[in-house]
């Protein structure tokens, strides 16, 4: 049984009540609001709540029900003010919200949503809220700024860093109820030790306030115990405590959802930053020695440059810091004043584009990089981390590899023809034949097992060599060096299967080398 | 878990019993090996003392070769460490994704060798820059879970539990657990950074004052490749997150090329860092280095015949890379050479050798007769003398002390002159003796190599080499005969600079007398002459004039100069064959080597089935060859009968002839009716043998034809 200890009068005052939208608007647009699965669910917390809430309190609960409603409808952005306006959700000091608007910019209306979701501080909120979006789009900004600015009860792990589930639960306990909670977990805790203690915690430091537990890369929980998606959506009536779980993720909710079926947890979608957005985001961060009007020209030359590859926000807050310097340099020798802006972007595209093919791509680093800009001669003498893909290889490595790369790319049937002397006649049109007429390039290296590739191996290497130890451990090591991929894990004993993993344009590297000529072996190219 | 083994492969480690029984020690198989010898005991020193001086000099070369790229890294290191502390004030880095500074250490495909890099790098990190430094193999992370215990657990120095059940051996007292994460690392690291700093201002300056306030935290990823990518990609991404407050830096140890990094680490994970690349020295420099500081010297008394050099560094070539294992085979071969030959105790320092020549025992001196060098020896001196050599024990030792010293003297003068034919030749079109000098010291050592078509055409293209050009190389050979220390040397050291100066001379003078020269040359004529027999006529003509021609002083003394050259490597450059006594210093069974390290397991289980005397030594299983003894065991008599079979082998038949071979081994009556019958005990016998030859590859089921097995094996052994 569920219960309110402070029950509220209202979630909402009727003056911030959003007039409710015509019905018409909420579904079509978005693909992600609720389907109509959702809708049983959502009777089902109604009914929940309609059981324990107080009377006052119900009327209440149904309004942000309809607000749920509107939340993810295309309608709502109509309702809320437009960027810029203050936030506004009862139960948390106007001052607060006021420089909350100021810290997530260009996330108004998310934040609008997430607020009214939570509710005040001492209402029960949603169970479980999926928060989905691209990388850099102020998920875990916006969330965490929220409850930390609120000074709202909460514990945020990710998921990356949670090696095993114990480690989650620890992580949680000891952020919601401090270390003593936390040193109780046995030494390889359960989803049901986790929500016995969390009972016990919650028996002497009953919720003030609605606690939140933000789980952010929860893609990875899929990976984990079975049981613990599905217990961490509905936490709240595991635990009977007034808990709600925020999932970050990057990937759609449609991916989760279990076979055997779990709770619908309410989805809010955190659409990509506009162009212009991201320029406001960009120009706040301006340079002291400079105003921000220079500074914001600056941003529009580098989107103008990057947005076509990159939206990423940090990457490019990255990128900005990164070329400042060179920006500024036709000011600091007095080529230029901090209004000629066509001059300043002369003087700065091609340098950006150049930056787009090394640094962006990690080709070089941004230690580099930067040394690069203030040396500038010898800008021609790195070389990309790509452009070294010379392997030295000892001789019979070469040759395995070389008998490896064959047998991956031709039929088996062809081996006849290139490796016997006298392999009769086969005739052309029989040789090729149809299906096999797609090249094998375009269809990347087939398994093979590894006595073929002895048998191609001998054949091709030009002096008699003995099946010593050695060449069956360099035919090893080819793998942990990963040039070969060893295919299949069951029976090696019998007979392993490989793949070869390099390209064309490395095996020919490889094969000149050794002064063989492989295009002359290879099915495609006959 | 290392191994001693030499060949890289699997290997099984059996958990170590607490109670091992006493292990002969080495020196036991010299001394009771070798009953029929004295000195097993003197013969195990000097190897072992010989050894460790090899080991020491390979471990300070291999340090100097390193030098140059551990002390790029260090220099990266300081600074990126630097640049750790100066973060805060500065806006560009203040807006700038905090990158994980990466050092890609590009090493080579030589795997074994790194163990020795790795283990420097992280002493010189140790004791210059950070006391945590820890060191992670992919062999040890298969999850992420283990590679951050590893982590944690070398850098705080205590069990760190992961809470799982299985990993109790490595937990001491679960009294204080800490959970293996990052943010635990985080405590930890400001706990001990807090402890420092109060201490460095105390009493422990020495130590501590080392390290910079905030020494980084240094992570090596041994084998980057070997590593699961997944694994690797969340451990940056938590690393990443952690950046702030841990002074976290990556050294990737890649084997093949820093591509890899691209394939194995997707951009999102690949923007966390910032990746600096350091390119090793390739290890075929590497081996130069050694072969000219280990085996081109006359430093040591052990020697390695041509073949077995040629067996160790084809091993190098074509299988491994590795400097490592070519050490490795050398030691083999050093202790080979002691245990095998009796009197390696004669191969030692200059006083050693003669103390024991001296003490030589009868039985000793008889063996030095049976040598073939000495015997040759022997034959080439006159009647009195061998007379003398063959009766009398004293002379022999007398004889054996003077010849040793001469074959120390032979390779005091061997070194520097193949090093001087080496940088004359070296510079040539083709590299008619080789482009390293360790195939010219092959070739030296195989035959008279001034005998050879290729040492013919390099003096041919010496004498085309043009003034500059062989003063350069002249005075290098005069440098690389300064070092030399016996009286031939330093006299030919002295005819070399004299040449040199005489060149020098010759420069002042010579312009006019080349002038000269070219007014003579006898092409005018050609020109009337279109018969084509008159043609060839004049150019044979020519030809022979040009030869009779006079040369100038410049082409005389160049002429002079390498007949001089030639006479050196004529005198020292003989193969040690022709050497008396060389048997006791070069070690020359290279079979026994290639067996030993280049092992074919096929070659060896073929040895064992058709001939199993081989390794049983039962007198019953010796026969001639091709044969097999009735008494042999069971899967060898299955073998042999398998050879005689097609590609399918009937079963039944097969059962039948081994049945008939059983029972002539049991001895019975060839006419009685119980023989060649199969009863029980025989089929079990046959079907175990045939499931063994099975399981070695050998045959294996089909399903073309009902009750038949396919042969898989051909030929060969």
């Amino acid at each position: 049984m569920r219960r309110i200890k402070n029950p509220p009068v209202s979630r909402y005052h009727p003056t911030n009540t959003p007039s409710p939208p015509p019905p018409s608007v909420t579904p079509a647009q978005n693909t992600h609001s609720f389907g109509s699965s959702n809708s049983a669910r959502e009777r089902k917390w109604r009914h929940n709540s309609e059981v324990t809430l107080l009377p006052a309190a119900r009327q209440s609960a149904r309004i942000s029900l309809v607000c749920v409603d509107v939340f993810c409808g295309s309608g709502f952005r109509r309702m809320l003010k437009m960027p810029g306006a203050a936030l506004q959700c009862s139960g948390y000091p106007e001052d607060k919200l006021q420089t909350l608007t100021e810290r997530l910019t260009c996330r108004e209306v998310q934040t609008g949503t997430l607020l009214s979701l939570m509710g005040e501080p001492e209402q029960y909120s949603y169970p479980s809220v999926f928060v989905y979006g691209h990388r850099a789009t102020g998920k875990s900004h916006v969330l965490l700024t929220l409850l930390t600015h609120l000074q709202l009860p909460h514990a945020a792990v990710s998921c990356v860093e949670c090696v095993s589930a114990g480690l989650m639960f620890e992580q949680v306990l000891s952020a919601l109820f401090g270390p003593d909670a936390a040193s109780l977990l046995p030494r390889c805790p359960s989803l049901s030790d986790f929500v016995r203690i969390y009972r016990q915690a919650c028996v002497q430091h009953p919720a003030q306030q609605t606690r939140y537990i933000v789980v952010e890369k929860a893609e990875l929980l899929r990976d984990m115990e079975a049981n613990l998606l599905p217990a961490l959506l509905r936490l709240q009536e595991l635990v009977d405590d007034n808990v709600t779980v925020f999932l970050l993720s990057e990937i759609v909710w449609e991916k989760f959802r279990p076979n055997t079926g779990c709770f619908e947890p309410l989805l809010l979608h955190f659409p990509d930053y506009t162009k212009a957005e991201l320029l406001h985001i960009l120009s706040r961060d301006s340079h002291p020695s400079h105003t921000p009007e220079f500074y914001s020209s600056y941003i529009n030359i580098l989107l103008g440059v990057f947005y076509s590859v990159c939206r990423d926000l940090r990457e490019l807050r990255h990128l900005a810091a990164l070329n400042f310097s060179k920006f500024c340099e036709p000011l600091e020798k007095g080529e230029a004043r901090e209004s000629d802006t066509h001059k300043l972007w002369r003087n700065m595209e091609p340098h950006l584009k150049k930056a787009m093919q090394s640094v962006y791509l990690r080709e070089v680093s941004s230690v580099q990089w930067e040394q690069q800009q203030v040396d500038e001669k010898e800008a021609t003498s790195l070389r990309g981390l790509s452009a070294h893909t010379h392997v030295e290889l000892p001789y019979y490595s070469k040759f395995l590899l070389i008998a490896a790369y064959l047998a991956s790319y031709n039929p088996a049937r062809t081996d006849r023809r290139f490796f016997l002397k006298h392999h009769g006649k086969m005739k052309k049109t029989n040789f090729l034949k149809k299906h096999e007429k797609t090249s094998n390039h375009l269809l990347g290296p087939k398994p093979f097992p590894l006595d073929r590739l002895l048998a191609i191996f001998y054949s091709v290497v030009d002096s008699r060599v003995a099946p010593t130890a050695s060449v069956f451990s360099q035919i090893s090591s080819l793998v942990t060096l990963q040039l070969l991929t060893q295919v299949g894990h069951d029976d090696q004993l019998d007979s392993p299967k490989y793949k070869c993993a390099v390209s064309l344009d490395f095996i020919l590297a490889i094969s000149r080398t050794v002064s063989f000529d492989i295009v002359r072996y290879l099915y495609d190219f006959l | 878990m290392a191994t001693s083994s030499v060949s890289k492969g699997c290997f099984v480690f059996k958990p170590g019993s607490k109670k091992r029984k006493r292990i002969a020690d080495a020196e036991d198989y010299f001394v009771d090996g070798n009953a029929d010898c004295a000195y097993g005991k003197e013969r195990f020193i000097t190897c072992q003392r010989l050894w460790e001086k090899i080991k020491t000099d390979t471990e300070l070369l291999q340090d100097d070769l390193n030098k140059k790229i551990l002390d790029s890294l260090l220099e990266f290191i300081k600074k990126c460490s630097l640049s750790f502390q100066s973060r805060a004030d500065d806006w560009a880095s203040l807006m700038r994704e905090n990158e994980i500074p990466t050092a890609a250490l590009v090493l080579g495909v030589n795997v074994p060798d790194h163990d020795v890099t790795f283990q420097s790098l992280s002493d010189l990190l140790q004791e210059s820059i950070t006391p945590f430094a820890v060191s992670v193999q992919a062999q040890e992370c298969a999850a992420l879970k283990n590679l951050m215990q590893r982590v944690l657990e070398r850098l705080m120095g205590a069990g760190v539990s992961v809470e799982d059940e299985e990993d109790d051996t490595s937990m001491s007292l679960p009294k204080k657990r800490v959970s293996c994460s990052m943010s635990a690392l985080c405590q930890w690291y400001k706990t001990v950074t807090k402890k420092q700093s109060v201490k460095s201002p105390g009493k422990k300056c020495s130590s501590v004052n080392v390290f910079s306030e905030n020494p980084p935290i240094l992570v090596i990823f041994k084998d980057f490749e070997a590593f699961n990518p997944r694994v690797l990609q969340d451990f940056i991404l938590i690393c990443s997150r952690y950046i702030q407050e841990l002074p976290l830096i990556f050294i990737f140890g890649i084997a093949t090329s820093p591509s890899t990094i691209q394939h194995m680490l997707p951009h999102s994970v690949s923007s966390l860092l910032c990746i600096e690349l350091f390119q090793s020295l390739s290890c075929t420099q590497h081996l130069a280095t050694v072969i000219d500081k280990l085996i081109l010297t006359s430093q040591y008394p052990f020697k390695l015949s041509g073949k077995v050099l040629q067996v160790l560094v084809s091993i190098f070539l074509y299988h491994d890379f590795s400097v490592r294992n070519f050490v490795k085979g050398l030691q083999l071969a050093l202790l080979e050479h002691y245990h095998s030959q009796p009197l390696s105790v004669l191969c030692c320092e200059k006083e050693e050798f003669l103390a024991y020549a001296q003490k030589l025992s009868h039985h000793d001196v008889e063996m030095v007769r049976q040598l073939p060098s000495f015997m040759r020896y022997v034959e080439a001196q006159d009647a009195q003398e061998q007379v003398q050599l063959l009766t009398s024990d004293e002379h022999v030792k007398v004889v054996c002390r003077r010849l040793l010293k001469d074959l120390r003297k032979y390779h005091k003068n061997y070194y520097p002159i193949l090093r001087c034919l080496h940088t004359l030749t070296s510079s040539l079109p083709k590299y008619p003796l080789g482009k390293q000098i360790r195939e010219l010291h092959i070739s030296c050592l195989e035959k008279n190599i001034w005998e050879t078509n290729e040492y013919e055409s390099a003096m041919q293209l010496l004498r085309l080499l043009a003034k500059d050009e062989l003063v350069a190389t002249l005075k290098k050979c005069v440098d690389i005969l300064k070092s030399g220390k016996t009286k031939k040397m330093r006299s030919a050291l002295q005819q070399l600079e004299d040449y040199v100066v005489k060149f020098e001379q010759l420069g002042n003078v010579s312009v006019e007398d080349l002038n000269e020269e070219e007014v003579t040359s006898p092409g005018k004529d050609l020109q009337k002459k279109t018969d084509l027999f008159q043609l060839q006529k004049t150019l044979l003509e020519m030809k022979g004039s040009r030869r009779s021609k006079k040369m100038s002083p410049f082409e005389l003394l160049r002429n002079e100069t390498l007949g001089v050259i030639d006479g050196l490597v004529r005198s020292h450059l003989t193969p040690p064959e022709l050497q008396p006594l060389h048997e006791v210093c070069y070690y020359s069974s290279s079979g026994i080597l290639r067996r030993h390290l280049n092992a074919a397991p096929r070659t060896s289980i073929q040895t064992a089935l058709s001939h199993p005397f081989y390794y049983l030594q039962n007198v019953s299983l010796k026969t001639d060859a091709g044969t097999v003894s009735n008494a042999a065991p069971d899967i060898c008599i299955a073998y042999k009968l398998h050879l005689e079979c097609g590609r399918l082998i009937n079963l039944y038949d097969w059962l039948e002839a081994y049945a008939t071979v059983a029972s002539a081994a049991e001895g019975k009556d060839p006419d009685s009716e119980e023989y060649g019958k199969v009863d029980e005990l025989k089929h079990a016998r046959f079907i175990q043998a045939v499931s063994e030859l099975e399981f070695l590859g050998f045959v294996k089921s089909t399903k073309q034809k009902t009750d038949h097995v396919a042969r898989l094996t051909w030929g060969g052994c």
